[in-house]
């Protein structure tokens, strides 16, 4: 194998740098005024500023969305091995699902308001709403996919249907759980904030909203800037596990 | 000849429950088969080849008619059975030795074993790697494998737990014509060597005719056997066989039913 020059290895880094570059550079060429677009040394100077507040606004964000995450695992696998394990369940579950998941979430706020108040539950449960969908149909993809010659490989040796998800089922969906779950996390995080925009007096999303109503742009810029770079954390975590669990699905990438 | 090995009686298959008499997959099959015994069945597509393969391992019941192998009637799965088919079906994120071993883990007595006599299993999944000529491969993944060699290692997957009969659904097919003929080879010298019996589904003739006992040419849908021949060529047979006269005339004979099969 070649080994990849630094450009190519760091090419994500260098055009996050050059799109920085090009956005100060506009907004100083131009004299934009903070208040319409700051300036990405405005949302730094904000992000110093104000960063024990944002941090605790970051913190509520990212516990919320985290244990929203973990519901979404938990039930995404669950009726992942359930619609995929029969085909008369896929049948049954899959069109309601799908159904369920057109629905946008946001609308989902208030009526949780009712039912849990504000703050911290109705952000996790937005998350989890938001995200268990493609954990779920992703575990039911990479169960309802196996080669039929395989099967019958293993059925005629005695197997049972738990000796086949075991050998095979199982290690199979890890890849697809995987893929999902970097999806389903950044999925996750617009959940909570949305659910905090509009329902909390904490969090990211409470953030956004109140500096924006109180005219202070660079803040709420700040304010996306620290989910992104959550969002991306996270996904990255996720992408590395992954690679390192499921390395035989990713041959090319050796 | 000798007791019968795989014995099928007036065995007529349809996958609808409904329909007891017909439209069948497969009809009024009679078929004897003799202890280690390599049969070949060659037909067009759609023959219900693969009925035959799901009936004789016990996946599937007959809808009429009885199946008996080893003088005892198929009631369920025959874990006595190795299967391999045109896709090799290896489980990629196994080894070539895990994915060898995989059969032990699941039929017993093996599968309680698995503790107690790993060293020995593993052993003799080594030996029987090495037999197919795959020595040094066994903790390679299987994507690290060109077709063939995933092809040998799927082989010995269906072999691992010494079964008393190969089903073989067109293991070859997807290969080209010189590990094909590789492989034919190391099937026969296995065959010669730990005699099961063997079944080989296959659309070539060539292939049916060097290496079994018996050829039968099956119809279409619903498939019949309509002609069974014997191939008395002395073994062991060698690729040179291919080139004889007796061996094109069998083939070409072969060929003729299958036209006739087509043209019907």
């Amino acid at each position: 194998m070649q080994k990849k020059s630094i450009l190519e290895k760091y090419a994500a880094l260098w055009l996050l740098l050059f799109t920085i570059g090009i956005w100060q550079l506009i907004c100083v060429a131009l004299n934009v005024s903070d208040f319409i677009f700051p300036s990405p040394y405005q949302i730094a100077l904000n992000l110093i500023e104000f960063k024990g507040e944002i941090l605790r606004h970051a913190w509520t964000t990212f516990w919320t969305t985290m244990v929203g995450f973990g519901i979404s695992i938990v039930v995404g696998v669950l009726l992942g091995f359930l619609i995929g394990s029969s085909r008369m369940a896929y049948d049954a579950f899959y069109p309601l699902m799908t159904a369920f998941n057109a629905l946008p979430k946001a609308a989902f706020v208030p009526i949780l308001v009712v039912w849990f108040g504000i703050g911290a539950g109705p952000a996790i449960l937005t998350a989890f709403l938001i995200s268990f969908f493609p954990i779920m149909v992703n575990i039911a993809t990479g169960l309802s996919t196996l080669e039929p010659e395989l099967e019958d490989v293993l059925r005629v040796l005695g197997a049972n249907r738990v000796d086949i998800l075991k050998k095979v089922g199982v290690p199979r969906c890890l890849p697809y759980f995987f893929a999902s779950l970097k999806v389903a996390i950044t999925l996750a995080f617009v959940g909570t904030t949305v659910s905090e925009m509009n329902a909390s007096n904490e969090g990211i999303g409470y953030l956004l909203v109140s500096a924006g109503s109180a005219m202070r742009m660079p803040l709420a810029f700040a304010g996306l800037v620290v989910i992104g770079v959550m969002a991306m954390l996270m996904y990255e975590f996720f992408a590395v596990l992954e690679k390192r669990t499921t390395a035989w699905a990713h041959r090319d990438k050796k | 000849m000798s007791e019968s090995f795989i014995q099928f009686k007036d065995v007529s298959h349809t996958y609808d429950k409904e329909a007891i008499n017909g439209p069948f997959a497969i009809e009024d099959i009679n078929l004897e088969v003799k202890k280690g015994g390599f049969v070949a069945i060659v037909g067009p597509s759609g023959c219900g080849k693969s009925t035959f393969m799901k009936l004789t391992t016990g996946l599937q019941e007959p809808t009429r008619g009885q199946i008996m192998i080893n003088q005892k009637p198929v009631t369920g799965p025959l874990s006595i059975s190795g299967m391999a088919f045109q896709a090799p079906t290896l489980l990629p994120w196994r080894t070539t030795l895990e994915n060898v071993l995989l059969p032990l883990e699941i039929v017993e007595p093996f599968r309680s074993q698995m503790r107690s006599k790993k060293e020995e299993f593993r052993d003799r999944a080594i030996r029987l790697i090495e037999s197919v000529g795959l020595k040094g491969y066994e903790d390679k993944l299987p994507y690290q494998l060109s077709g063939g060699m995933q092809q040998r290692a799927s082989i010995c997957r269906a072999l691992i737990h010494e079964p008393k009969m190969l089903l073989l659904d067109e293991p070859f097919g997807a290969l080209d014509a010189f590990t094909r003929e590789e492989l034919w080879n190391i099937l026969r010298d296995l065959h010669a060597a730990q005699g099961f019996n063997v079944i080989l589904v296959t659309h070539d003739l060539r292939e049916a005719t060097y290496l079994a006992d018996e050829v039968y040419v099956m119809s279409r849908r619903p498939g019949k056997i309509v002609h069974r021949r014997e191939i008395d060529l002395p073994r062991p047979r060698d690729l040179e066989v291919t080139y004889t006269e007796p061996f094109t005339a069998i083939v070409h004979e072969l060929r003729t039913h299958i036209g006739k099969v087509r043209e019907a």
